[in-house]
């Protein structure tokens, strides 16, 4: 006989005694982090049958406030209702038990577990001795799949799966254990046009069906289209609680980040010079020995910034890394600038003048341990002026350390400062100042702005079109669609490790750039 | 852990054997060759098989447990010591309960550096591997110090007695092959465990549990799981079967003690358990591997080997680094296999 | 149709803030980081003393002669400090590893190897060459056994570059293997041929290939001073020069050196290679200044005395040379107390295992001690990749 753990109930209408009390509500939550207040006070309700987005950005503490509600976080101050009763939520558990499911920015799912697993970790239906029952799991979830219209194959491994695919798993997980409120952060920045117009529909339907939907989201242009209702959070406190009617994308806007909106930069005409770099046939393996890069072949000339479009997951980190020499190819050809041979280390590669910004910026892009002026001679420690005969010149570090940082505006209290204390922003600006300070002829430059807060976001924008200004050529990638319009000359799409179309930037439609991404190539009309 | 290398290690094994007879065919007949290799080989990868699978258990959880060495050698001492005590107690009629009470209390020792390294590692999230090197440091101070300390003026007495060997009549007397169903009790249980735990891993609630812990302990935390807890019952069960381990060495294969006895296999059965790709069966194949390799050089005198015996006993720990190297990156343990789990901290 | 207002932000961060490292005044993380290792100590001594008790033995008889043992006599300071040359050197060579996130418990098998090639050029070489005046044969000798440590710790650094096989397990390895072959060497090709001689070891070493003694009557020799100018030479090494710079990068973030284009493989075995060295060091100066041969059996144990040591130190070079003196007063008060108190030993083992466990598991000490933290903790694993 098979036992679930817990008991199931399917989706029952919410009892009449509560209908009155909001599904979730949050009163006066504070949550600091060491000097930083994430949470200021901070109230916020969801009703039942309502899509309610929280929006503002990066840093303004939306993420914070709902893991709060989902118990990852507890608040120093505040209380948290479920259905008008106040709930002490210490673990996910505890949320969980109490139908609040949350679909994360960066996935909790087991790679290497298949769907069926992951969506039943921790409420696994069983036999005797603990014995996993998976066929009573699978017939649960097809049932579950079919009647949100969020078909998946159960017996697929994870890491096998498309992007959009595994956040599907993720929204499965919830609505296995019975969520009624369903908290999604960032659900869209995977996400073709497409894939985002499908999950809006299956939100609706929740919504449709008693449930609370909460979506956090910087993306205004997706709360006005999806939301009945916006809460704007900005530097931790609530401004306002609006209807998308009665307001619009500037006002929103204008709400979140407390001044006039920065437009995108506008950029002079390209005035693009001879090819600088040439790429022919590339291909290139992932980690797991498939081919993520599959015969690409592109150049990008003097003087014009490339932009590569793409849901993450179809090649782009492969494609960077063979570019900047950390990943060995496995057919065609590279031409970097100023370099001879054809498989040249990472270190000539620089040498020949080309910058490198990586993507994920703690990882491979900083030591954090190490202090600001040593990050910043990271790539050139051991050549002169810093180091001769094998001895480091520290007087010379520190006089590179003052120029960069004054240059470039990093905001550390020292050179000697570790990076690990360094703002997001600022932790970028090291990175920046050491790679395009300097001979710079191409720029490497994948996901930039990542994470960052408005202002670093415009101070990266301007050094990168500066860059483009002095005849360097620039190769941007970003799952930003808006961003790529602002700075590339050219859109170059990548959808599973192939260059399915190139496109001047001024004239590509969002729409038609959508449609390449999912892998729509569109008839000619 | 496919089976293709599966297949390749039993092979390896074949191929020892094949070598143990073509060594020494001039002083022993091939099938007694054959037959020796086989039971020897059996009888020494029993401790290796289950350090494995205590490795197995520790790593699958994301604990990394370099301290099976310690903890094969506190148990060995401990089970001993205890089987002298019962056996005091109970007399020469008891010997067979002297020696299972041993063996229980060694397990039992192999379960508290368990939870010591437990302690360490998952509590206070101190460095595994360093973790790991205390609780051998340790095993090695007290259990030199207590042995010297308890028989200094007596001299090391001897256990009781070893295991006794169990037959299955009639397999038993199939020519080669029947030293297979010839065998002491922690040896057959070791082949037990090595089934079970596969069961338990791949096909329990638990196991599943435990493996998310292993690989994504936030999202196991994230589905309501107590990593925590996971984890302390699994480095547990690793050190209760690193126990039995131990009892193996003083209760099983030779009835005496003597420091530092467990001699680097601790450490080949972390080789094992990782060219066995983590899992029950491969960990018990590529145990097979070592055991056949040490087998050879137990068994080279007998074959009138004329290599000198040091260069011999090298092989055991050669084909080890051999092995690992072959793997050439294509091993892949649990993901979050090694790193300390903060429930509070944001993004591990 | 009014223009999408871009604000031009990409994905959210994962949350407002990673929580950033408060700076803690400097004067008192300098404090902790001296009273942490002390207080470990003295708390290790303490539960030293309470396994010594419960064996029913006494335990302020047996620190007594410990105490004497190590340092109540010019003699037994002089064998202190000749307990803690090798020390000093292994611990260096550990030190210099865990600064480049690699772990080297091979020290073992790297000493046994540099002191049995220094051992055998000490008294071949004249009788290949012809004699040799001491300026030449004694730094030969020395450089000879560093060679040798140099390449049985450039294997597992290779087998790391090439193969990613972990070093915690090839370094075990190859020290069962080290003193297999070096068992071999001496009961065989490389054993005293005089009649007399009953175990296995070397003939002595020729005049000139030995180390000066620095006191009459005291087995107290030069090589200390050597370890303390190789303590200078390590700290140098590890914070003034770009090799230093690079070893400490791939520790602290291999992914980010690398990207920035350092060359890991190369720096992989050469900081293995540097750390050998300095154990085979080790066991050169121990047969150049000490027993003036090689012989079966008197370098066990150096392995794990040397992670000891270099924990004991937080991998700082200058943190060595106290750390190598405790460990050595240790060893060689031991004998004393065993015959003062009837402890074995082994009890040295036990001591040093607790050290350990205190120094590791620092926040027990902090704790007991309400001590704030005095920086990241001691973390070098990153799993088996």
């Amino acid at each position: 006989m098979t036992e679930q753990s817990p008991a199931p109930a399917d989706a029952a209408p919410p009892e009449p005694a509560d209908a009155a009390a909001p599904l979730l509500e949050a009163r006066g939550i504070v949550k600091r982090f060491r000097a930083v207040v994430a949470n200021d006070a901070v109230d916020f309700t969801l009703r039942a049958g309502e899509v309610h987005a929280l929006v503002g950005e990066n840093g303004a503490g939306k993420t914070t406030l709902m893991n709060v509600c989902y118990g990852l976080e507890r608040p120093d101050a505040g209380v948290v209702y479920v259905r008008g009763r106040p709930v002490a939520l210490r673990r996910p558990a505890d949320a969980l038990r109490l139908g609040i499911g949350m679909v994360h920015q960066h996935f909790m799912l087991v790679p290497v577990f298949t769907v069926l697993e992951n969506v039943v970790l921790g409420v696994e239906p069983h036999g005797p001795a603990g014995a996993l029952d998976r066929r009573a799991a699978r017939a649960r979830l097809r049932a579950l799949g079919e009647r949100h219209a969020l078909p998946v194959d159960p017996d697929a491994r994870v890491e096998d799966l498309a992007v959009g695919q595994q956040q599907r798993v993720e929204i499965l997980k919830a609505l296995y254990r019975d969520a009624r409120t369903l908290i999604l952060d960032e659900p869209t920045a995977v996400l073709t046009p497409r894939e985002v117009d499908d999950l809006f529909a299956v939100l609706r339907g929740l919504a449709a069906s008693g449930a609370g939907i909460v979506f956090i989201t910087h993306k205004l242009s997706e709360a006005l289209a999806v939301a009945d209702r916006i809460t704007v959070l900005r530097r931790g406190r609530v401004v306002a609680t609006v209807r998308p009617g009665d307001t619009d994308a500037a006002g929103l806007a204008a709400l979140m980040v407390g001044r006039a909106v920065a437009l995108a930069p506008t950029k002079p005409p390209a005035d693009p010079g001879p090819p600088v770099l040439q790429v022919e046939s590339l291909s290139v393996r992932d980690a797991r020995g498939l081919l993520a890069v599959d015969g690409v072949s592109f150049a990008v000339r003097a003087g014009e910034v490339l932009g590569i479009a793409g849901v993450q997951g179809n090649g782009q980190t492969e494609l960077v890394e063979a570019l900047a020499g950390l990943r060995p190819l496995v057919g065609g050809t590279i031409a970097w600038p100023g370099v001879a041979a054809s498989r040249p280390t990472p270190r000539a590669i620089r040498a020949g003048g080309t910058a490198y910004v990586p993507e994920d910026r703690q990882r491979d892009g900083l030591v954090l341990s190490f202090s600001v002026a040593d990050n910043l001679v990271l790539c050139a420690y051991d050549a002169a002026p810093f180091a001769r005969w094998g001895q480091r010149d520290a007087a010379a570090i520190a006089a590179h350390a003052r120029a960069l940082i004054a240059a470039f505006d990093v905001r550390a209290p020292s050179p000697a400062t570790p990076v690990a204390r360094l703002s997001g922003g600022n932790q970028q600006k090291v990175i920046l100042a050491r790679e395009l300070s300097g001979r710079v002829r191409l720029v490497l430059a994948n996901q930039p702005t990542r994470g960052l807060d408005v202002g670093s976001v415009e101070g990266v924008h301007q050094r990168l079109l500066a860059l483009r200004a002095a005849g360097a050529a620039v190769l941007l990638v970003s799952t930003d669609l808006d961003e790529l319009r602002a700075l590339a000359d050219r859109i170059a799409v990548l959808y599973r490790g192939r260059l399915v179309a190139t496109l001047p930037a001024a004239t590509a439609a969002p729409e038609h750039l959508g449609l390449l991404m999912a892998g729509h190539v569109p008839s000619p009309t | 852990m496919t089976p293709r290398r599966l297949w390749l290690m039993l092979v390896a094994v074949a191929l020892i054997v094949a070598a143990a007879v073509a060594l020494g065919r001039e002083q022993m007949a091939a099938p007694a060759i054959v037959a020796s290799m086989l039971r020897t080989t059996l009888q020494v990868a029993t401790p290796l098989t289950l350090g494995a699978l205590a490795g197995v258990y520790c790593e699958r959880a994301g604990v990394v447990n370099i301290g099976i060495e310690g903890m094969m050698l506190l148990a060995a001492f401990g089970g001993f010591v205890a089987a002298l005590a019962a056996h005091a107690a109970l007399g020469d009629a008891a010997v067979g309960q002297s020696l299972a009470v041993g063996v229980l209390a060694a397990v039992l020792c192999g379960g508290l550096a368990g939870a010591f390294l437990a302690l360490l590692c998952v509590t206070y999230r101190v460095d595994q591997i360093i973790s790991g090197t205390v609780l051998n440091v340790l095993a090695i101070g007290l259990t030199g110090y207590l042995s010297r300390q308890l028989f200094f003026q007596t001299g090391m007495p001897h256990a009781p007695g070893v295991l006794p060997t169990l037959r299955l009549p009639g397999l038993a007397d199939l020519p080669l092959v029947g030293a297979v169903f010839e065998q002491q009790p922690i040896a057959l249980a070791a082949l037990a465990l090595v089934v079970l735990t596969h069961g338990v891993l791949f096909h329990t609630v638990w196991g599943l549990r435990t493996r998310a812990v292993g690989e994504h302990p936030r999202a196991a935390d994230t589905a309501g799981i107590d990593v925590a807890r996971v984890r302390w019952v699994n480095v547990i069960v690793g050190g209760l079967v690193a126990g039995l381990a131990g009892a193996y060495f003083t209760l099983e294969s030779v009835p005496s003690f003597e420091p530092l006895m467990t001699n680097g296999r601790g450490f080949i059965a972390l080789a094992a358990m990782i060219f066995g790709g983590w899992t029950p069966l491969g960990a018990w194949a590529a145990s097979l591997m070592f055991g056949a390799a040490q087998a050879l050089q137990i068994n080279a005198q007998s074959f009138g080997l004329a290599v000198p015996s040091q260069l011999v006993g090298m092989l055991p720990y050669l084909l080890t680094m051999l092995a690992l190297a072959g793997l050439a990156g294509r091993s892949r343990p649990p993901a979050a296999d090694g790193q300390p789990y903060d429930p509070h901290e944001a993004d591990t | 149709m009014a223009q999408q207002p871009t604000i031009l932000a990409s994905e959210a961060a994962p949350s407002p803030s990673r929580p950033r490292a408060r700076a803690v005044p400097v004067a008192r993380a300098a404090l902790t980081a001296v009273a942490l290792p002390v207080l470990a100590v003295a708390t290790a001594l303490v539960a030293g003393g309470a396994i010594i008790a419960l064996a029913g033995r006494d335990p302020l008889l047996a620190y007594e002669g410990l105490w004497e043992g190590c340092c109540a006599s010019p003699r037994a300071l002089s064998e202190t400090l000749v307990w803690a040359t090798p020390y000093v050197f292994t611990g260096l060579g550990v030190a210099l590893a865990f600064h480049g996130g690699l772990f080297n418990i091979g020290a073992e098998g790297q000493l046994a190897l540099g002191a049995l090639v220094a051992a055998w050029l000490g008294y071949a070489l004249p009788g290949l060459v012809g004699p040799l005046p001491a300026v030449v044969h004694l730094p030969l000798v020395l450089l000879a056994g560093t060679l040798a440590g140099a390449a049985w710790g450039a294997v597992p650094g290779w087998l790391k570059a090439r193969t990613g096989a972990h070093e915690v397990i090839n370094t075990i390895m190859l020290n069962y293997v080290a003193l297999l072959a070096v068992s071999y060497l001496l009961n065989g090709p490389l054993r005293d041929p005089n009649p007399l001689n009953v175990i296995a070891r070397t003939p002595e070493i020729a005049l000139g290939a030995r180390l000066p003694r620095l006191a009459p009557d005291l087995r107290l020799h030069a090589g200390l001073l050597l370890a303390l100018v190789m303590t200078g030479v390590v700290w140098w090494g590890v914070y003034r020069t770009t090799l230093g710079f690079a070893i400490r990068a791939i520790g602290a973030n291999p992914a980010a050196a690398r990207a920035a284009g350092m060359p890991l493989g190369r720096l992989l075995v050469v900081t293995l290679a540097l750390s050998g060295a300095l154990a085979g060091l080790a066991g050169a100066v121990e047969v150049a200044g000490l027993n003036y041969r090689d012989e079966l059996g008197f370098s066990l144990g150096y392995g794990f005395d040397a992670i000891a040591i270099a924990l004991l130190a937080r991998a700082q070079p200058l943190g060595v040379i106290p750390a190598a003196l405790l460990l050595g007063a240790l060893r060689n008060g031991a004998a004393r107390m065993q015959f003062l108190a009837g402890v074995p030993v082994d009890l040295v083992v036990v001591l040093e295992g607790l050290i350990l466990l205190f120094v590791a598991a620092e926040v027990l000490v902090r704790r007991l001690y309400r001590l704030p933290a005095a920086g990241p903790p001691l973390v070098f694993t990153r799993g088996w990749r």
